[in-house]
């Protein structure tokens, strides 16, 4: 690549052309069928002797196919970075990363996949499906409250689940932090 | 209430005494805390400072109310540059006693840890949630820190300089007894 360059500077030049096209192109595909992540936030939100931490989670992906005329066939599948959780500051991030916590190096993502969606009530589905947290799996049911933002829709919900159940966190922290983790999302996607 | 010549009155003492224990607890806690390792004792160690720290920002109000409704006793005789320089040492500390906790609970708040009193009662956040400012109030509560600790040993030696050298009765004044 390197020597095309120096050598045929108009060719390779023509090859970046192309090449950014197709990355726009699929760039904009995926921006398409999948969240628009950067107005979304996933947030965890934990209790230490009382005091309540907001961490937000940096990097996830996914999609929510959602079909305003039959919204009891909406699909989800999110998948979260865990390594990129915020607690202020990057040397904390680090320490949640490691084994006692999220374990990132051996389990870089947590994810949900939905398996059936229930309406409600108009504007208020209720998904279930299965929470991967740490390799740990768990079936779930989540209210979420349906709403639109311009052409989007606006998925928003919370579950408060055990860390402990994931194994998330020492015994010896146990002092310090509450075993329930409250995970707030505010989700935007396309709307078919 | 009556109180023995020259002295400040018990209440004054008291809240000088509780607060002595309590600043010199929050620095020490403070400079130790910063270089724990993370765990639970880093995280009780944090919230212990806190709790200090706004125990001293209303114990230092309650302070500033007393002094300027009770009469403190009469100066002793001293130089008048002596009177001068412990008059703005005095006012130094208690402008740095009201201005640490406040910088430390902003410092909490934008680092978005709201402080929670004694884990019972939540304050509110009186700045926003704002990485780059916590960071800078961080450093600020460090400087005052430092500052703090400076003025209360040259407020020690003072006292300790009064009591042996000049034999005089300024320590006497505070004593507990």
């Amino acid at each position: 690549m390197i020597r095309t360059v120096t050598t045929q500077p108009a060719r390779a030049r023509a090859f970046a052309v192309v090449a950014l096209l197709v990355a726009g192109t699929a760039a904009a595909l995926a921006a398409d069928a999948g969240l628009d992540a950067a107005h979304s936030t996933i947030t965890a939100t934990f209790r230490q002797e009382n005091v309540p931490v907001d961490a937000p989670f940096r990097q996830f992906s996914g999609r929510i196919d959602y079909d305003a005329a039959h919204p009891e066939k909406t699909v989800a599948a999110i998948d979260v970075v865990t390594a990129s959780i915020d607690l202020g500051s990057p040397a904390y991030g680090s320490e949640l990363a490691k084994p006692g916590w999220f374990d990132s190096a051996k389990f870089p993502q947590a994810n949900f996949r939905s398996t059936a969606v229930r309406v409600l009530s108009p504007g208020r589905l209720e998904a279930t499906g299965t929470l991967t947290i740490k390799g740990r799996q768990l079936a779930i049911t989540v209210p979420i409250a349906v709403g639109a933002a311009g052409k989007q829709a606006v998925f928003d919900g919370s579950y408060v689940l055990s860390r402990k159940a994931f194994g998330i966190g020492d015994a010896d922290w146990d002092s310090v932090l509450d075993d329930k983790v409250t995970v707030k999302f505010h989700l935007l996607g396309p709307v078919r | 209430m009556e109180q023995p010549a020259g002295k400040y009155d018990q209440g004054a003492r008291a809240l000088h005494w509780l607060s002595a224990v309590l600043v010199i607890g929050a620095l020490a806690a403070g400079w130790t805390m910063v270089g724990l390792p993370f765990s639970p004792l880093k995280v009780k160690a944090f919230n212990w400072h806190k709790w200090v720290g706004i125990t001293v920002l209303a114990l230092t109000l309650l302070r500033v109310v007393w002094r300027a409704t009770h009469t403190p006793p009469a100066p002793l005789p001293m130089p008048a540059w002596q009177r001068k320089v412990a008059h703005a040492l005095h006012g130094l500390l208690y402008l740095l006693l009201l201005a640490q906790p406040l910088v430390g609970w902003a410092d909490s708040s934008a680092a978005g840890i709201p402080v929670v009193w004694f884990g019972v009662l939540q304050l509110p956040d009186f700045v926003s949630q704002d990485k780059a400012l916590a960071e800078n109030l961080e450093h600020l509560h460090g400087l005052l820190g430092l500052l703090l600790a400076v003025l209360i040993a040259l407020h020690l030696l003072a006292a300790l300089k009064h009591h042996f050298i000049d034999r005089d009765g300024t320590l006497r004044r505070m004593l507990p007894h």
